[in-house]
């Protein structure tokens, strides 16, 4: 992440990687707030907690949202750019059986 | 991999030992090999009086191969320039064994057996005299340049909460690249909370072989756990943001970079070059003598037994420790508890969640800590005097042929 795409981010929200197509929100974002996400600007349509997921661009149903620079699981829903990615649109891409198998 | 942090990199000092690692500092350890020496070996570090004295031990009475391990390394660790042991006397620790592999590594050792030295006031006196004599000669060691490539820096979390993966640990993690870039060896661990994420990270390592092993490391973790009763590891835990379990994972996970894994270390193996590794602290075979690190230095300890100089800890609640042997460096994630506990933490990453700085500006802070550190400034843990040591049983087996690829 360089100091152009800090400054191109709202200073609402966090990049935590170049490759992510989500940002981290650190602010509560409301309903009508304007965000820059890359330069330019949108309109929030919904209410966003601290520490939620926003769409960094346009995301549809079974693209892989990526966080830290790695996927983190896939869309079930669509978002808008600067819309709220998190259950009602988002699934894992874990195996669910793994985390109940005792090894050994 | 990131584009890396521009950084200055300057030139520190070492104190050269036998086998060409070099210390940070020259601290003497005191080391008590069973609990009943505990007391004694304390008062001799009291009494002395030494902020590079340090107590050290091992409280158990039976033999354990890991302990062993541990001790050997944690005596022989470049910040050591000198051992004294405290033995009561008939306690299994090997104490003739781990007094050659002390004096194999250049370093003097003394040891006094409190049932040879008269009891308490006799065994201490003596005691702080074998301190002055060690200081002595560990004093002659010669400084000599040191690269930061030279440098081995480990990496926890501790008292986590929801800031934990969005300031600190990405910013450990850019530190980490840095560091790694400049042919540091950086360690990584806590494999129970990697559940999830071993795909993500098995794709991070250097060879396939490697990969399948990093995987299998979670996979050990998460059956351990579960068998203590915390297979906590439920999907879902929406609180905070969080959406899915390979995202939560990988908020800890963070604080490892974006550098390939080049091996799998476990407790008392050294990197054999830099890069990032990660280190296995989950016990092998069936499960017994408990958790797998009763606290978090325990953790350190096995941090330092692989040769860490000093260790980044980042914490959102708020931890207070530091370290015998090698300094820890305190990253506080959220911006409420720097604020109450200030004086212990040494870079405020909670600046990133109140939009006062970048996740590339703390990473870079992160970065100025270490080379501070690293050429002799106190950590505030150091500053304050804390010098937690934890040692516990424990059983591993020997590293699998996948886990240290060669790469030429």
């Amino acid at each position: 992440m360089d100091k152009e795409t800090n400054v191109r981010v709202s200073s609402d929200l966090i990049l935590l990687h170049d490759h992510d197509n989500v940002l981290v929100c650190r602010q509560v974002i409301e309903p009508g707030v304007r965000l820059v996400i890359d330069g330019a600007e949108v309109v929030a349509g919904e209410r966003i907690e601290v520490g939620h997921k926003v769409a960094r661009r346009d995301l549809s149903v079974g693209d892989k949202i990526i966080k830290y620079g790695a996927p983190i699981g896939s869309m079930t829903g669509a978002a808008p750019k600067g819309g709220h990615v998190h259950l009602h649109n988002m699934k894992s891409d874990y195996i669910p059986s793994h985390t109940r198998k005792v090894v050994g | 991999m990131e584009t890396l942090i521009e950084h200055d990199r300057p030139q520190l000092t070492g104190r050269l030992r036998a086998d060409g690692r070099k210390g940070i500092r020259n601290v003497i350890a005191v080391a008590y090999l069973v609990e009943c020496a505990h007391h004694v070996a304390r008062q001799i570090v009291n009494k002395a009086d030494d902020s590079d004295v340090h107590l050290i031990g091992f409280p158990g009475c039976y033999p354990n191969d890991y302990a062993f391990k541990v001790m050997s390394a944690v005596t022989t660790h470049p910040n050591v320039g000198g051992v004294l042991l405290i033995s009561l006397g008939c306690e299994s620790f090997n104490r003739e064994r781990l007094k050659q592999v002390i004096e194999a590594s250049g370093r003097p050792c003394e040891t006094l057996v409190i049932q040879n030295s008269g009891g308490t006031l006799s065994t201490v006196a003596q005691g702080l005299e074998a301190v002055a004599r060690l200081k002595a000669i560990a004093a002659e060691v010669p400084v000599v340049p040191m690269d930061v490539s030279e440098l081995v820096i480990g990496t926890i979390c501790g008292g986590s909460d929801g800031t934990s993966g969005i300031t600190a640990n990405p910013a450990v993690g850019r530190a980490f690249d840095w560091l790694g870039a400049q042919g540091a060896a950086c360690i990584f661990e806590e494999t129970g909370e990697l559940v999830g994420c071993e795909k993500i990270m098995a794709s991070r390592a250097v060879t396939p072989e490697l990969g399948a092993a990093l995987e299998a490391c979670v996979q050990k973790a998460e059956a351990y756990y579960t068998v203590m009763g915390y297979g906590s590891f439920a999907p879902g835990n929406a609180e905070g943001g969080l959406t899915t379990q390979e995202e939560k994972s990988m908020g800890a996970y963070s604080k490892s970079g974006s550098a390939p894994i080049c091996g799998i270390l476990k407790p008392g193996d050294l990197p054999p070059s830099g890069g990032l590794y990660l280190l296995d602290v989950v016990p092998d075979g069936e499960v017994r003598f408990g958790f797998p690190n009763i606290s978090d230095n325990a953790e350190i300890v096995e941090l330092i037994a692989c040769g860490a100089h000093l260790t980044l800890f980042t914490t959102g609640r708020g931890s207070v420790v530091g370290s015998a042997i090698s300094p820890v460096i305190k990253v506080c994630a959220n911006p409420d508890t720097y604020k109450k506990l200030h004086e212990d933490m040494d870079v405020d990453a909670g600046r990133i969640m109140e939009g006062r700085a970048s996740l590339d500006e703390v990473g870079s802070e992160i970065i100025d800590v270490v080379l501070n550190v690293a050429a002799g400034g106190l950590s505030k843990s150091e500053a304050l005097g804390h010098q937690e040591f934890i040692l516990t049983y424990k059983a591993f087996d020997p590293l699998g042929p996948a886990c240290l690829p060669l790469r030429r």
